[in-house]
């Protein structure tokens, strides 16, 4: 089966003449399957950002091989292949709920009444149907960000982007907001890679947590999680949902310690 | 909603004031037996108000047409131009140094050359003058409007690889509408002050500009006062209806929905 995402070798600096360079990616291997969802975990500044972005052709690596679909980055981007959700929701203050789900597939030359009724379903998979006609100040944060994968959803691409979605949240709607991620996910037959530095989100949402670790940012550890489906509240109260959180947590802590030797 | 009750609480304490001025006004102008060349009572600008208004408001329609015509075009042409600069970056880098230092400015002063140059009795010259005095403030405004987006709204435009022309249409332009209403209102001030002051140095006889003047110096004064008042009304209908405009145009604006 062909990878949704493969990383070869991939190396990314930042820096500009008379500046001393950040080597923010330093040989990333890494290759994603359809269907799977993929955490990016590691201290502040690791690179999960960075590695995100490349995939998604935001910035271009400095060297090495990233396909996505098969493609290049640029031309996935340029296809429509996948959709983005950031921390911050940057909806369109001037356009309703609706109207900012209809936004990509208006972009992307869809007619009126299948774009509504697209944009329709999506806010129905994130429950705010009752929301459509609200403009995005008269919503809470968590409504806005749930506004932001519906619009990143509706044109249904084969990959999901997700930097942080839920770290502006507070910690019972963030679990909120995971379980609902994880049924649209579900539903939708998406891959997903989801940057977060909360371990018990990366442990629930994931079929692999990928540990990363700073200066350079580099992968230092991969973890499956086996955790049955459906995850629900029980499974974080799961004995192996606390060993998975405790592999992971010692896989950031071996990363941070590999760096100070 | 607003209710009866919550609308008075706002509005009467600035009609407390007005009103409270106004009989202050009166009774000191009484009082302290001031002439009326130096203030006139509200009693008798009331009167001279009533009297002479069919007269200042023949005059005040020449003015009030110069300065909307040269407000559409100042207004008019800054829009054309920031949009020019959006999309030519190196016009927009060029330029708005220029632009900040005309703007500062007091254009103003250049209304005797603008008399000079078309004639006081000839609407351009003051259409002119307002011209350039609306043109500068619409312009900076809104250039900073097409291009202080928020670079998240172009990291996800570019996502979708969006055409640059549909970036300026969906996000740009709306962008800049809460801008574009400031800087109208600035305008619509600044229009009236170009035209006004722009007769004193000479202009027609049916305009507002010189019937002061004319008035003041014939110690008039109530007259005179009578029509700075209707001057001030003007200032403020052409506000209002700015303001009503921006209420349809960008209704999703906090600025226009927590008033
Ligand atoms: N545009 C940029 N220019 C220069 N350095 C950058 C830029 N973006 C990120 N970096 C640097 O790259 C490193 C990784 O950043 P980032 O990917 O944002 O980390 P994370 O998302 O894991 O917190 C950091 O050291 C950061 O300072
Ligand atoms: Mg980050």
């Amino acid at each position: 089966m062909q990878s949704v995402v493969l990383l070869k070798n991939v190396n990314k600096s930042f820096g500009s003449a008379g500046r001393p360079t950040t080597v923010a990616l330093k040989d990333i291997n890494l290759e994603i399957g359809p269907r799977e969802f993929i955490s990016l975990i590691g201290p502040s500044g690791c690179g999960k950002s960075t590695l995100l972005r490349t995939i998604g052709d935001l910035i271009e690596v400095t060297s090495g091989e990233l396909l996505v679909n098969g493609k290049p980055a640029r031309q996935a981007r340029i296809n429509r292949e996948y959709g983005m959700v950031f921390q911050a929701p940057v909806l369109f203050e001037w356009r309703t709920v609706l109207k900012n789900v209809e936004l990509p597939l208006e972009i992307m030359g869809v007619p009126k009444t299948e774009r509504t009724q697209r944009a329709r379903a999506m806010l129905k998979l994130v429950e705010l149907q009752n929301f459509e006609r609200h403009y995005p100040w008269q919503l809470s944060g968590g409504m806005q960000q749930r506004v932001a994968i519906a619009r990143a959803l509706a044109f249904r691409p084969e990959l999901l982007l997700m930097d942080e979605p839920f770290g502006a949240l507070d910690e019972i709607t963030r679990e909120r907001m995971n379980a609902e991620l994880l049924r649209i996910w579900q539903e939708t037959q998406t891959t997903v890679v989801f940057v977060t530095h909360s371990i018990p989100e990366a442990v629930f949402l994931s079929t692999r947590v990928v540990v990363m670790s700073a200066r350079p940012g580099r992968i230092s550890d991969i973890i499956p999680i086996d955790l049955p489906y459906p995850r629900n509240v029980e499974t974080r109260e799961h004995p192996h949902f606390f060993e998975l959180v405790t592999t992971v947590r010692e896989a950031l802590r071996k990363g941070e310690e590999m760096r100070e030797t | 909603m607003i209710t009866g009750a919550l609308r008075f609480q706002r509005y009467a304490p600035p009609l407390i004031v007005f009103f409270a001025v106004i009989v202050l006004w009166e009774v000191l102008v009484d009082l302290l037996n001031i002439q009326r060349f130096l203030l006139p009572a509200p009693s008798v600008i009331l009167e001279a108000f009533f009297r002479t208004f069919s007269t200042i408001m023949s005059s005040a329609a020449y003015t009030i047409r110069s300065a909307v015509i040269g407000f559409l075009i100042g207004a008019g042409t800054g829009i054309l131009v920031a949009l020019a600069t959006a999309r030519w970056t190196t016009i927009r880098e060029g330029l708005m140094p220029f632009a900040i230092a005309l703007n500062s400015v007091p254009i103003i002063a250049f209304a005797p050359i603008m008399n000079n140059w078309f004639g006081s009795t000839n609407p351009m010259s003051k259409i002119m003058i307002v011209a350039i005095i609306t043109f500068f403030p619409m312009m900076i405004n809104m250039v900073r409007g097409l291009t202080l987006v928020e670079p998240a709204k172009l990291e996800l435009m570019h996502s979708y690889a969006t055409a640059p022309f549909e970036v300026l249409t969906k996000v740009r332009i709306p962008n800049s509408l809460p801008y574009l209403f400031n800087a109208l209102k600035v305008c619509s001030t600044l229009a009236l002050i170009g035209a006004i002051v722009g007769e004193y140095f000479g202009g027609p006889r049916e305009s507002l500009g010189v019937y002061i003047l004319q008035e003041a110096q014939l110690f008039r004064f109530d007259n005179a006062w009578a029509a700075i008042i209707i001057s001030a009304l003007l200032g403020i209908a052409f506000y209002l209806i700015i303001l009503a405009a921006e209420r349809v145009a960008i209704p999703w604006h906090v600025s226009v929905e927590k008033r």
